[in-house]
């Protein structure tokens, strides 16, 4: 049985390029202003002359691929008023749209901003794991997009065991809050996570995680 | 969803994270092989000139594409596609989308058609090009660079012109030809001086695994060469397997030196060969060059090695320690006031090159993309030579890295009777005054001087006839000139900038509805071809190029010579057969071929190590220069810098040194236009393919890079719409504030679309607004980030 999916992301192998983003958008048809998943730049330091002209630099920037962590404590099941968001045995938190009253209560509870609203239909959407194609056997259709095979996906425990569990970097937010179903390998350079050293460069997505500012 | 369902998973999911086992290329996976095709799914590709070629699978339901994937993980060789190839459908279903043929109503350029038959159009153009020919001849049509259907064989686009359309002028009588690239005219023409023949080949991207130290000037494949089975990809891996330390040499924090590089060394652009200069003092004075190697394998690095006829002091060293004509040594200090690399990292750098046994060095294309381009590109590769890590495994020949080439049967073209060719980059020249043109003034092959002015000018899947090109605004004035070209043909799929300078605009087909077959590009031992099959029939009007040709062929009197009795399809099993001779393993059948979708071979001389040979035997092995050896000092250079007519501020130098770029960071215009400008390939277009497509413009906006300390002096704040400008243009932009750009330049995304507003300024983004169409002095190339600028909130 499927007890606890999860996602790794190999930060080290990750350069941020987007397909598994554009892999979700036509998977799913998604409007402009709702992506599943999203990737977003944290980067900081400086580049700057020193008195001579010369250059000087203590740049640091990484890509950071998110989707849902369809977490063991998923603070959007909690903060759900008519009971639309739920998670089922199988570990996948999903919306009920017949449930659902669109009052984004979830949207606001959750740091990974995984729950987005559809204006259109008036309720809530999210990654569901892609459940068609978990059925044919299939990773959910962002993982085996990857080019770069950053991405991975299966049981919690079985990823813990070929990847390690690290800590999780900035801009991720304390585990503590939600128990997240993520790992993440980090990158060379990664900042440890309540790190204010960089900032958020999300382009024009919707949705970046919420623990940090520009 | 019941619970047998989630039994079936359970299994699957077993298999996906387990270990799938060996193979240097593949990590661990969570992929299962690829599933089989469901019903209506085709194999096609994605064609786009980006350097990779990946599969595409389309999921085709009433005769509509419902969803794109592509190749799952086959034991870490998958073609997978990167976002641009995912982003298909909406390239394929595009608002924009021709529908039908159009001729021109308004002034040229305005954009302003009317609806046309296919019989009315294809008269016009038959009627055109055989005025064309007969008044002006065959030398006076041009085929433009395009290169949207990079991929394909049949309908292939390519720099020198589309096969199809080659095909139908040489029935005719020829056409002018074209020689260089947009990507690497410098190169291509600077380093056979080096290393001889034709084109210099690198060391495979996976040799950084067998190195100490791996370092790369400019070169970012995490961007450049996205596929799956491509070089970020293996560059990841390789990197993992053995822990090469990486330095990136570059003005921009790049992708490859964010998520791979060790470390990130920032330099001015366009000085990358007075960098390599001083790493030379350095590994001179140091003795860490290899001797033996310089004594066995080069000629032109000391005074006793010189060809004949060239005065005294002009060898290697001399120039490099001052001792020849300038009496300047070229030490970390003189270059620490050039390239902003304080000479303190200069000398620990060359003395971490001259450590590293072996060392692997190579070049982006973007350093010789400069104004003094093909002194940059021959510098760089003075660092492998010097240190005598050329023709070994782990070294490289400081060219970009190497690839394999699967042979494939090609569309045949026949023979071009015309003799004349020009510098691809040169057309707009000789659009305005190509009877004024000669080899030592523009680089002209094949004759002295050009017999006639471009009149017609063929642009199929191709934006370099606007929006590519250098200098956007003067090329829209000599095209508006139709006393000058008289016509122009473009065969597109969407309204391209160039599109609306069409007089006769004809809608082609995309690479999706049609069958062809897609050969792969960048993608280091391996060799595949995709058989990409038709998806869906062509929207709209829209027609194949090769039926636009025969069509024309035929009302021309060659229908017979352009078709040999053939169709297409005719065409396509005759190359498919043709094909088979060159690779046995192919399928008997081509129905076969096209169900299996992909065809892979592994690169039988693997690792492949060039000039491996001469390094063993330059004796008898040697190069294809006029010494058989890697010439450091070109007296074939010497000789064309003294007969060729260049500017006053132009060499050609016979050493590969450092000369001041003419608008570069040395250039008193700075006093005007302070900031130098490059321009960046962004992952949401390969070059302008797909600017017009919705769900790429959604990844990431078109933005100008700029350090923080720059928009600070000018009042900027991150996203303020600003105007960068210069002589020739200014263009609209939100600013990107980022630390991740050198101060003093600014990075456009190259590809953006060309769309000037009333006032003239640029509103689309398009770096080209700003860019010369001076070109550089041996290839006559593009030097399109060798710009100078000034910029100002808007």
């Amino acid at each position: 049985m499927l007890k606890r999916p999860a996602f790794h992301v190999d930060m080290q192998a990750c350069t941020g390029c987007r397909t598994c983003v554009m892999a979700c958008i036509d998977r799913n048809d998604l409007p402009e202003g709702i992506l599943y998943r999203r990737v977003v730049e944290y980067s900081g330091g400086t580049c700057s002359r020193n008195a001579d002209g010369t250059f000087a630099q203590d740049v640091f920037a990484y890509h950071l691929s998110i989707a849902c962590n369809h977490c063991q404590n998923p603070i959007c099941v909690r903060s759900c008023p008519t009971g639309a968001m739920r998670k089922d045995e199988h570990g996948i938190v999903s919306v009920d749209a017949k449930l659902c009253v669109g009052c984004r209560y979830c949207e606001w509870g959750c740091p990974y901003c995984a729950p987005q609203f559809d204006a259109k239909a008036g309720r809530m959407t999210k990654c569901d794991l892609c459940r068609d194609l978990l059925e044919q056997g299939q990773p959910p259709a962002c993982v085996s997009a990857c080019p770069n095979r950053a991405l991975h996906f299966g049981e919690y425990e079985d990823l813990a065991s070929m990847f390690g569990e690290f800590e999780v970097v900035a801009p991720l937010p304390d585990r503590a809050i939600t128990q997240p179903n993520l790992l993440v390998t980090p990158a060379r350079n990664a900042r440890p996570s309540g790190s204010r050293s960089g900032c958020i460069r999300a382009a024009a997505h919707p949705g970046t995680p919420r623990n940090d500012t520009t | 969803m019941d619970r047998r369902k989630f039994l079936k998973w359970s299994a699957a999911l077993g298999g996906m994270t387990a270990l799938t086992g060996g193979g240097l290329l593949h990590c661990v996976g969570s992929r299962t092989a690829q599933p089989p095709l469901r019903e209506r799914d085709v194999w096609t590709s994605c064609n786009v000139n980006c350097g990779g070629r990946c599969a595409l699978r389309a999921h085709v339901v009433d005769g509509v594409v419902r969803a794109i994937d592509s190749e799952a993980d086959t034991a870490g060789h998958a073609a997978t596609a990167c976002l641009r190839g995912r982003a298909m459908r909406h390239r394929l279903y595009a608002p924009d989308r021709l529908k039908y043929p159009m001729l021109r109503v308004g002034a040229r350029g305005e954009g302003k058609f009317r609806r046309a038959s296919w019989d009315e159009a294809l008269d016009l153009l038959a009627a055109r090009l055989r005025e064309a020919i007969d008044t002006w001849g065959n030398e006076s049509v041009y085929l433009n660079v395009g290169t949207g259907n990079w991929g394909a064989v049949l309908s292939n686009s390519c720099s020198s012109g589309a096969p199809t359309i080659s095909r139908l002028m040489n029935c005719l009588g020829g056409h002018l030809r074209s020689y260089g690239t947009y990507s690497y005219a410098m190169l291509e023409a600077a380093l056979p001086y080096t290393y001889g023949g034709a084109w210099v080949d690198g060391n495979p991207i996976t040799d950084v695994a067998h190195s100490e130290l791996a370092v790369f000037f400019g070169n970012n494949p995490a961007t450049t060469r996205m596929g799956g089975l491509g070089v970020s990809h293996d560059l990841a891996r390789a990197l993992r397997r053995s822990g090469t330390r990486l330095i990136v040499i570059d003005p921009r924090h790049s992708d490859t030196a964010a998520t791979f590089a060790d470390e990130w060394i920032p330099i001015r652009p366009g000085t990358d060969a007075a960098l390599v200069s001083a790493l030379a003092h350095v590994l001179i004075t140091e003795n860490l060059v290899d001797h033996d190697f310089l004594a066995t394998h080069t000629i032109g690095y000391d005074e006793d090695s010189m060809p004949d006829g060239v005065p005294a002091g002009q060898s290697y060293r001399s120039h490099i320690l001052g001792l020849g004509p300038d009496r300047t040594a070229k030490t970390p200090g003189w270059a620490e006031a050039i390239t902003g690399i304080p000479a303190e990292r200069i000398v620990r750098l060359a003395r971490e090159i001259g450590a590293a046994k072996p060392c692997y060095i190579a070049q982006g294309w973007s350093l010789q993309r400069q104004a003094n381009g093909e002194q940059n590109c021959r510098a760089v590769c003075m660092l492998p030579i010097l240190t005598g890590n050329v023709g070994i495994r782990g070294g490289n020949t400081g060219a970009r890295e190497g690839f394999f080439t699967m042979p494939f049967a090609g569309f045949p073209t026949l023979d071009n009777p015309v003799a004349a060719s020009i510098p691809c980059f040169m057309w707009t020249e000789a659009v305005r005054r190509g009877h004024e043109m000669t080899a030592t003034t523009d680089g002209v092959r094949g004759v002295d001087k050009l017999p006639s002015d471009i009149r017609f000018i063929w642009n199929f899947a191709g934006n370099c006839l606007i929006n590519q090109h250098s200098d956007a605004n003067r090329t829209a004035r000599i095209l508006v000139d139709e006393t000058k070209c008289r016509t122009i043909v473009v065969i597109d799929n969407v309204m391209t900038a160039s599109a609306r300078f069409a007089d006769i605009l004809l809608p082609g087909v995309t690479n999706l509805e049609e069958d062809d077959f897609a050969l792969s590009d960048y993608a280091t031992d391996i060799g595949y071809v995709i058989f990409a099959r038709k998806a869906v029939e062509p929207l709209f009007e829209s027609r194949s190029i090769y039926d636009i040709c025969a069509a024309v062929a035929k009302r021309l009197g060659v229908g017979e010579a352009y078709t040999e009795g053939r169709d297409r399809a005719g065409w396509l099993a005759h190359l498919y057969e043709e094909s088979r001779r060159l690779l046995p393993g192919l399928p008997e059948r081509m129905d076969d071929a096209f169900d299996t979708g992909i065809f892979r071979m592994r690169d039988p001389e693997a690792p492949r190590v060039p000039y491996a040979a001469f390094r063993r035997d330059p004796v008898a092995n040697p190069l294809d220069t006029p010494s058989g050896r890697i010439e450091i000092f070109s007296k074939r250079l010497w000789d064309l810098g003294k007969t060729w007519q260049l500017g006053p501020d132009e060499r050609i130098p016979g050493l590969p040194e450092y000369v001041p770029a003419w608008e570069g960071v040395e250039d008193p215009l700075r006093r005007t236009y302070p900031l130098q400008l490059i321009g960046h390939h962004p992952r949401q277009r390969t070059h302008s393919t797909g600017d017009n497509v919705d769900w790429l413009r959604r990844i990431e906006r078109q933005e100008l890079w700029m350090n923080p300390a720059d928009a600070a002096l000018r009042g900027i704040a991150q996203g303020d719409m600003v105007r960068v400008f210069n002589a020739r243009g200014a263009v609209l932009i939100p600013a990107r504030v980022t630390p991740r750009i050198a101060p003093g330049v600014l990075s456009l995304p190259e590809g953006a679309w060309y769309a000037p507003a009333q006032d003239g300024a640029d509103t689309g983004g398009c770096i080209n607004v700003l860019t010369t169409q001076r070109p550089s002095p041996l290839a006559k190339g593009n030097p399109q980030h060798t710009n100078l600028v000034q910029v100002e909130k808007a």
